[in-house]
């Protein structure tokens, strides 16, 4: 596959382009990037890999001045930079295209690409010059795309190459592509490697950030894989497979932080059966869920779990297929709105807490009762007293401490804001409990108590769907899992199947099975 | 600038200064985030009492006295009463710039009705009348998702023109109707029935949004709207009702004003009532973007706007510098507001 090229050879002829020297990046407390040295020669493809959180977006991101690295050197043609912003990156010839583009949907083709570096004549656009420059910039490249086109009104695969000239025109030396076949289809995705190559060709460094192990393989001519923010190792793309890169991004022992798991009892009634369910970001879903178990939902980012999870609780339309949830001897149908499937016993924390989850300027107590308030009011007056002292216990049961139920929600650690929602959602006493990411940004003490309270919820005969990105975390808590791909099951695991590489490989989609 | 400093290959200094500035100005911001914390939390009671106090000195019992004092508040009758409700709209995440137009409409509605009838039902048609008017704003705003800025303000254009129709541009005097009257104008414990009802709807307002439910939605659907769906709020039908009370409101605001001169006119209210309205509400605190304010705050900021018109008066001033002073007055109270959320987030 990658026979096309010599890396080796044209390395030795060009020379090294862009260098890492031990760098490290932490958010918050966790550390994304932890001593990562790596080179990039001129003209190359170099492709990183690793799971979801590996730290290979923060990589690339740190190459283009959007994050600055904690510790440690970036070299560009050997001589040492320090980019305070992408705009000092670009003025190095370093420029990122990221998995959201960022185009002006109302604006030409052409002045999106010459967008702040327009040719103007006493202020006014010259836009004669403008065509001109374009035809000559899109040519170069050979694309063709009618410059007087609105760039809004192009496919996904045409805007990226609107990116990919703007990138050109102001002189791009490298180029980093953060997942840039992700919204592709396929023919487009042929395209797109045509253009990359063509790039390479022409001498232009390009760092793909991919979780599509093929494509790596058919492009790049390096492949440096990433695993918990530290650097596996990089090899020659040309004696790889996907199975030996799967491999290296696999490894480490589980960690003994999870509560034990009580096997859920062969006679549990099922309290979710969700069947054929069509919505969007979701083709024909249908699985099980039993009282006391935890039900993992790996997948990587966009394989549709979240969209799982918003259509069964009814915050996205569903298209097909039905819900049902336990209730007394029999089961109910879940339709309508979140507010209708609350009242059938479905709660769910959403995926991002503070967009979806929390009104942040408004105190703790307000957050916690939000969802119970005609629980604890008379004729639509809320008992103050009655409240507080719910609050007060619901927030006890979850673990966070310190009485200041008055202060704004947004003065929260994350893992107290996680550990509120959760006590929200507990108010209602649900059958079923949706938890969406719940440790995502949390620091590890509260994720143990997260998973101590997951624990002790199944305990108590909840059923659990557990989405996670973490596939340590989905190892070590849930009873089954599901493996997300497309909008679809890709593979369902239990018992001994159930192992990081069985997991990654259908979410990779490596494995043909289930597929 | 900051490029051949960043080619230099010991980028040591740089950032360890880089890093001592952080710190300080970090201190800085903690300091002014808690001075500016404190000062939003009390707002704007403090420049309230100290007018009150200024004014008290200078003009003695002429400003002080119970005459001085009740005719404020009777006059700001209708405004208070519009604001509170248009308060909780604020909060709930919408604007209404349409009450205006929904106070001329609805006193001349009342005021026609009153010549010939029954006072009371000529009441009762009015509020109605405006409880359907903000009805409508709120279906337009939440179920077609009109931004309720254009979506009010266009109304408030439909309004004006059908108020007018109905009274051919004239002005409407129901001079003989005095049982209509006796609404605004009835003194009880030497206070007017205008200020009474004023006491009451606000009272009540203020309870509903800072006791009930109801209330509670409000905030949560202004602060968070996808977050208050998902947990299981009405976002649409609590911002629609929140319409709907504003519209009712400015219709008993305008009644009250017909009720006390004995005539109506579509010219009445319009865009000079709407913003007098709005700035009271921002002056007080509440904020434009929802999820933030209370209606005590509102009432003293529609007070304190009316004590700096009742000083001007007082001294004699020229009113154009009244414009003037509350114009700047408002870009302070919008201005805090954007920057004690900028610090928060």
């Amino acid at each position: 596959m990658a026979g096309l090229t010599v890396p080796d050879a044209r390395d030795s002829l060009r020379g090294v382009h862009v260098e890492l020297r031990d760098v490290s990046k932490s958010f918050g407390g966790t550390h994304a990037l932890e001593g990562v040295s790596l080179s990039v020669g001129r003209g190359s493809i170099h492709a990183l890999v690793g799971e979801n959180g590996a730290g290979k977006s923060t990589l690339g991101k740190i190459i283009a001045g959007v994050h600055g690295p904690d510790s440690g050197q970036l070299l560009i043609d050997g001589e040492p930079v320090r980019f305070h912003s992408p705009r000092d990156a670009i003025a190095k010839g370093v420029i990122l295209i990221a998995q959201e583009l960022a185009i002006v949907p109302s604006l030409t083709v052409a002045q999106n690409v010459f967008l702040g570096v327009e040719p103007s004549a006493a202020g006014f656009q010259d836009r004669r010059e403008l065509r001109r420059k374009y035809a000559e910039l899109a040519a170069s490249v050979g694309f063709e795309l009618d410059g007087d086109a609105r760039a809004g009104s192009l496919r996904t695969a045409d805007q990226q190459k609107v990116e990919i000239l703007r990138a050109l025109c102001r002189s791009a030396e490298v180029i980093v592509m953060d997942e840039p076949a992700a919204a592709l289809s396929r023919p487009d995705v042929a395209a797109l490697h045509e253009v990359i190559r063509r790039l390479a060709r022409n001498g232009t460094t390009v760092v793909l950030v991919s979780h599509f192990l093929n494509e790596v393989l058919e492009l790049a001519d390096e492949v440096t894989i990433l695993r918990d923010g530290r650097l596996v190792q990089t090899v020659p793309a040309a004696g790889q497979t996907e199975d030996s890169l799967m491999a290296a991004m696999l490894g480490r022992p589980l960690e003994a932080t999870f509560p034990p798991r009580r096997p859920v009892p062969a006679d549990a009634p099922v309290v979710l059966s969700v069947r054929g369910l069509r919505a969007p970001g979701v083709a024909d879903v249908s699985f099980d869920l039993r009282a006391g178990e935890i039900l993992g939902m790996a997948g990587l980012v966009g394989a549709g779990r979240t969209e799982v999870a918003r259509a069964i609780f009814r915050a996205n339309r569903v298209h097909s297929g039905s819900v049902r949830v336990a209730r007394g001897p029999g089961m109910a149908a879940v339709t309508g709105t979140p507010r209708a499937a609350m009242r059938a016993g479905v709660l769910m924390i959403p995926e991002s807490r503070k967009e979806q989850g929390l009104l942040l300027r408004r105190p703790v107590r307000e957050n916690v009762s939000l969802s119970t308030l005609a629980a604890m009011s008379t004729a639509g007056l809320v008992r103050r007293r009655t409240e507080r002292r719910t609050v007060r216990e619901a927030l006890a049961r979850v673990d966070v401490r310190g009485g200041g139920h008055a202060v704004p929600a947004a003065a929260l650690s994350g893992g107290n804001q996680q550990k509120l929602l959760f006590a929200r959602s507990l108010l209602r006493d649900p059958v079923v409990l949706i938890a969406d990411e719940p440790t995502r940004g949390v620091d590890v003490g509260a994720k143990r108590a997260i998973y101590e309270l997951l624990a002790s919820l199944t305990d108590s005969g909840l059923g659990v769907l557990l989405i996670s990105s973490d596939v340590e975390e989905i190892l070590g808590l849930a009873h089954r899992v599901l493996v997300m791909r497309g909008g679809r099951v890709a593979a369902e695991l239990a018992g001994d199947d159930v192992t990081e590489a069985a997991i990654l490989g259908a979410a990779f989609g490596a494995t043909e099975r289930g597929a | 600038m900051s490029q051949p400093q960043a080619a230099t290959p010991a980028p040591e200094k740089p950032g360890s200064a880089g890093k001592q500035g952080a710190s300080i100005q970090t201190i800085f911001r903690v300091h002014r985030a808690e001075f500016l914390g404190r000062a939003r939390e009390g707002g704007i009671v403090y420049p309230f009492v100290l007018l009150f106090i200024i004014l008290a000195i200078w003009k003695g019992p002429t400003f002080y006295g119970k005459t001085n004092l009740l005719e404020i508040l009777d006059q700001q009758s209708a405004t208070l009463i519009i604001a509170a409700a248009g308060t909780m709209v604020l909060i709930a995440g919408g604007i209404d710039l349409s009450v205006g137009a929904t106070y001329a409409l609805c006193e001349v509605i009342a005021t026609k009705m009153a010549i010939t009838g029954n006072p009371v039902l000529a009441i009762i048609a009015g509020v109605l009348a405006g409880i359907g008017v903000g009805a409508v704003n709120g279906v337009i705003t939440t179920f077609f998702r009109i931004n309720s800025l254009i979506a009010t303000l266009a109304s408030s254009f439909v309004i004006t023109g059908a108020a007018a129709l109905i009274t051919g541009g004239n002005l409407v005097i129901a001079y003989s109707a005095l049982g209509f009257a006796n609404f605004a104008r009835t003194q009880f414990l030497d206070v007017t029935t205008a200020a009474w009802t004023m006491a009451g709807v606000v009272i009540i307002l203020g309870i509903v949004l800072s006791r009930t439910i109801a209330g509670r939605y409000m905030y949560a659907a202004g602060s968070n709207a996808e977050a208050a769906r998902l947990a299981g709020v009405r976002v649409q039908w609590i911002r629609l009702v929140t319409f709907a009370i504003s519209g009712g409101a400015a219709a008993l605001g305008g009644i009250l004003d017909a009720s006390r001169v004995l005539s109506a006119s579509s010219a009445n209210g319009g865009t000079a009532l709407t913003f007098t309205v709005l700035a009271g509400i921002v002056v007080g605190g509440t904020s434009i973007l929802g999820g933030e304010g209370a209606i005590w705050r509102t009432v003293v900021g529609v007070l304190f706007i009316a004590l700096i018109g009742n000083g001007f008066t007082l001294l004699g001033w020229n009113p154009l510098y009244e414009q003037i002073t509350l114009g700047i007055i408002l870009l302070l109270a919008v201005g805090g507001d954007a920057w004690s959320r900028l610090r928060a987030t």
